[in-house]
């Protein structure tokens, strides 16, 4: 369970009157939650505006999630729908899962983002548009044949066109900036506008702004310019009606910072080579969405962290397993096609029994597929994608603060059972972020890496595969006299490791490896049952799905209909109580991002009858999808 | 280079065996080889404790299991990229990569050169036989163009890779040339080899007698040999022949030609220069033959010093470790602000 999401009950008062705020004339009225959407051009900064707002929401107190969602081309063409980036944040007073079904504020740079993304507002949300984007070259390029700021098309929302660019050029004036440059300003002017809409604070921005392009007078006064005109812009026209203020959420007490799951990856890997006493050592070859992991281990080699870029995935697998062949903590970092690629190594890994951690940041598939949006169908490939029978243990992280635990987690496996263990996340969760409650280090249990230093057989012979009690074997390192030995991918003597071709050694190895990977289910925590534990119905779910499950299972609640969450982190082996769990209900849905891989592995091991929720869209669940099915089967058993 | 221990100077090359029954087909040159790097390893006091093999897959890649060091028979043409990991991670270990023409040069190319222009410290032991031998006899890609396999039943249509050649082109601080059967010189070679730190690249000859026998022999055959060897000595001029009557001149085309000694006379002769920075010189050497086809340069064609891998990733790490401190997680997770939320 990731502490970060354990939230006391609220104390907060609830004075539901209109709140001043005294850099503000107007009042605000006061909302539970909102949800913002900035969408605009790929050389927009949308990415940084979303980012920027997200984080003084975070200082301001409030829970998060976020949702980034960008084109996989770099520069795709300026004012194309291919070309159009958003950044989703849903902001709360209260515990929140997911980053929302649907926007209420839809901040459109272009007529492409407008056109992209006003079908996901439900009737009556806020459309702010830069109505200087919208000449007759955009709206072409976006698809439009008449002006949908004109032509009436959006009448069921409350529109606000706002002339960004031209205040954030006039604005810029002053600074010494060009027009041409001071444009580049205009996402600050939305920022601006928002944060007076939301009464979020400008100083982190203004902080942030001088740490960034300080060292660039012309940049960091022209982007200050345009926040500030920004805020001013809603406050002294009265274009815009209301203001609105989200309170504070009750969040456990401590201290938090915001984090996505790609950066809670890379400290869960760092902090796991300190507990295990080993030094990291990640290859990696670059892959969208997981090549942060790698250039945010890169930075930190005063941990002792060695980083490198490897050739190709399957060099990065290969120079990964040889560090840890030496006693490094071994890990390499992948996505979909990459994952194809380390197969072969992987399998190498399960018969020498080598601990490593690969770490596979599920995108949409097969082949390049969609690069820069989510899916979670690497479920049964982690599971059976090598020849042979080759177990690996799996793992998934549930939220992106939770990718630390996960880490951490998978390596504490690796290293305690000499195997490699495959450690699921996704797109959604690599570039996602939620406020986390940072962790003390003393706190977290240490799993020092044992070495063997004396021979354990007779006549001074060492047995590399000697098995203890858990079929787990010794790790003795290259470098330690008298226990020369040699391991490889032939079948091998148990015990000796010699080469062997014997049929029934290669039967009891082939039993023994499934055995020791199997036993892990004696050092994993039991699942447990949130939501309703006497409902009819459970859901069970795995990796990112969480916050959607969790909300849908809410959302279901209050409409009626009753149902348990049983959410996974061990994929392989399960946990010991699953099967007893999932026989007390009459009715188990698993809603994934793919055709129902979870489901099938549960089926055929429990023979439980399964329901399979599926979404392949690259985007993740939403609350109500999830609702809506629980209460369809609800509905179907009255 | 290895440790030198007081006990080094007492071990045989016993020591260095295993009791796993080595299994090449008899009268294969690999035998010849495991002896050679046997003994070389005694000779040099090396520490069986410190030094590695990591091998791939093909008849030379059982090698590790016959050796009683530390040692790892991998997959297919990945030694080089595990190796890499190993020697990284542990500048202290020797280690030692075995493998063939078709696990080098075919699936592990890639990992092949990448080794090498990394300048990793390790010593790749490139056991070419031109020839796939653990598969039963298929053409490899250094086998010689129209070469009659099974899998190429009309002859190969395949231009060869010069081992040589392709690592100075990947700027290989070490490479060089041997011969299974030519024990005194392989010695030699492999005492270089141990002695330079950085990535090595030794092509050794190897007659694999079932599929490709004799593949070698214009050039190591007792009654051919002296004609097609060319010695390369650092510091010396290149002459071979049995009169040593024949030289190899570098023509101002930048071409390296052989030519009678006495036409050109003896100080026309080009002399080795090893550990000249700039590898086109050894290449062009490597080009005088592409196979054992005609006179063929044997001996150390490069070896000049340059950081290795590990020496700079080890140096990165003390450099952070001196600008901010050994880490420090606390710190680390606070990186890039925090807010407080009271009870
Ligand atoms: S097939 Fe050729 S290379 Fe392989 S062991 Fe036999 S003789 Fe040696």
């Amino acid at each position: 369970m990731n502490p970060s999401r354990e939230r006391l009950r609220s104390t907060v008062p609830d004075d539901s009157t209109a709140v001043a705020d005294p850099r503000s004339d107007r009042p605000a009225h006061k909302v539970e939650h909102v949800v913002v959407r900035f969408a605009g051009d790929s050389g927009d900064g949308m990415q940084l505006t979303g980012d920027r707002f997200t984080l003084a929401s975070a200082i301001f107190g409030n829970d998060l999630v976020t949702f980034p969602s960008f084109p996989a081309e770099i520069r795709a063409p300026a004012g194309t729908l291919a070309g159009v980036s958003s950044f989703q944040v849903h902001f709360s007073d209260s515990d929140i899962h997911t980053p929302g079904d649907k926007p209420n504020v839809l901040v459109a740079m272009n007529p492409a983002a407008l056109s992209a993304n006003v079908g996901d507002l439900p009737p009556g949300g806020t459309v702010i548009v830069n109505i200087d984007a919208f000449d007759e070259r955009n709206l072409q390029k976006a698809g439009y044949e008449t002006n949908p700021l004109e032509d009436g098309s959006l009448d069921a929302y409350v529109v606000y066109p706002v002339p960004m660019t031209t205040i954030t050029v006039e604005v810029a004036k002053e600074t010494g900036a060009k027009p041409r440059e001071a444009e580049r300003s205009k996402n600050f002017f939305a920022l601006g506008l928002v944060s007076w809409m939301y009464s979020r604070p400008l100083e982190p921005t203004i902080r942030w702004n001088e740490e960034k392009f300080g060292r660039n007078r012309t940049v960091a006064d022209s982007n200050r310019a345009a926040l500030e005109a920004g805020w001013n812009f809603g406050e002294t026209t009265e274009v815009i009606a209301d203001r609105y203020e989200v309170s504070p959420a009750p969040l456990a007490a401590g201290e938090y910072r915001s984090i996505n799951g790609n950066t809670a990856t890379a400290y869960g890997i760092i902090t796991a080579g300190q507990l295990a006493n080993l030094p990291v050592f990640l290859a990696s070859y670059p892959i969208t969405p997981a090549s942060d992991i790698l250039h945010e281990l890169a930075r930190h080699k005063n941990f002792g962290v060695r980083t490198m870029q490897a050739e190709d995935e399957i060099a990065a697998v290969g120079a990964a397993l040889g560090a840890a062949f030496g006693g490094h903590l071994g890990v390499t970092t992948t996505s979909g096609p990459g994952l194809d690629l380390k197969s072969e190594t992987l399998g190498l890994a399960v018969q020498l029994e080598i601990p490593m951690l690969i770490v596979d940041v599920q995108r949409g598939g097969p082949s390049t597929g969609l690069p820069t949006k989510t899916e979670q169908a690497d479920l049964l490939a982690a599971m059976f994608g090598r020849h042979g029978e080759s177990p690996i243990p799996i793992l998934a992280a549930r939220t992106p603060g939770d990718c630390f635990y996960a880490a951490v987690e998978a390596a504490r496996i690796a290293i305690g059972h000499m195997t490699p263990v495959i450690l699921l996340t996704d797109g959604y969760l690599a570039n996602g972020s939620e406020p986390w409650l940072i962790p003390d280090p003393e706190s977290l249990d240490a799993f020092p890496a044992e070495f063997v230093t004396e021979p354990n057989g007779a006549d001074g012979q060492y047995l590399p595969y000697l098995r203890d009690g858990r079929y787990v074997r010794p790790w003795a390192l290259p470098g330690t006299p008298g226990l020369e030995h040699r391991i490889g991918g032939i079948e091998h003597e148990d015990g000796t490791g010699n080469v062997s071709y014997d049929p029934a050694n290669h039967a009891h190895m082939v039993e023994v490896r499934a055995a020791k990977v199997a036993r892990i289910a004696d050092d994993i925590p039991d699942a447990a049952v949130e939501g309703d534990q006497d409902a009819d119905i459970l859901v069970i779910g795995w990796g990112s799905t969480y916050g959607s499950i969790r909300a849908g299972v809410e959302q279901a609640a209050q409409a009626g209909a009753r149902a348990a969450h049983v959410h996974l982190r061990h994929l392989n082996p399960f946990p010991k109580n699953l099967g007893a769990l999932l026989g007390r209900y009459d009715r188990v849905l698993a809603p994934e991002m793919n055709r129902g891989q979870l489901a099938m592995l549960l089926r055929s091991r429990f023979l439980e009858d399964v329901q399979t929720l599926s979404k392949m869209e690259g985007s993740p669940f939403l609350a109500e999808e999830i609702a809506a099915k629980i209460q369809e089967i609800a509905e179907a058993r009255s | 280079m290895t440790d030198t221990t007081t006990e080094s100077t007492t071990r045989t090359r016993k020591d260095f065996q295993t009791d796993q029954e080595v299994r090449w087909c008899p009268g294969c040159g690999d035998y010849t080889i495991l002896a050679s790097v046997q003994n070389f390893l005694v000779d040099t006091g090396a520490d069986p404790a410190k030094t590695v093999f990591v091998s791939g897959i093909g008849c030379s890649s059982r090698f590790p299991y016959y050796m009683n060091t530390y040692g790892m028979h991998s997959i297919h043409g990945r030694a080089p990229a595990i190796a890499t990991g190993l020697a990284s991670a542990r500048p202290d270990l020797d280690v030692w990569v075995v493998t063939g023409d078709g696990d080098a040069l075919s699936i592990g190319g890639n990992h092949f050169i990448h080794a090498l222009r990394r300048n990793v410290n390790l010593k790749i032991l490139l056991f070419n036989n031109q020839i796939y031998g653990l598969t039963k006899g298929q053409y490899s890609p250094t086998s010689e163009p129209g070469k009659v396999t099974k899998s190429t039943p009309f002859g190969s249509i395949d231009q060869p890779f010069n081992p040589i050649s392709l690592a100075l082109g990947a700027e290989a601080t070490f490479v060089a040339r041997t011969l299974d059967m030519d024990r005194p010189h392989t010695a030699e070679i492999l005492r270089a080899a141990g002695a330079h730190r950085g990535a090595v690249l030794v092509e050794i000859w190897q007659n694999c007698n079932v599929f490709n026998d004799k593949a070698f022999e214009l050039v190591t055959g007792k009654a051919s040999r002296d004609e097609n060897q060319i010695r390369l000595e650092h510091g010396a001029p290149i002459r071979f022949g049995p009169e040593s009557e024949h030289g190899v001149v570098f023509t101002s085309r930048g071409r390296a030609e052989i030519v009678e000694v006495s036409e050109v006379g003896e100080e026309a002769i080009a002399v080795h220069d090893a550990h000249r920075d700039d590898p086109s010189l050894a290449f062009t050497l490597s080009r005088l033959s592409n196979g054992p086809y005609g006179p063929t340069p044997i001996g150390v064609f490069r070896q000049v010093e340059r950081p290795t891998y590990d020496e700079q990733m080890a140096q990165q790490l003390a450099a952070a470790q001196k600008r901010s401190g050994p880490g420090d997680l606390a710190t680390l997770y606070r990186t890039g602000g925090t807010w407080a939320v009271s009870a």
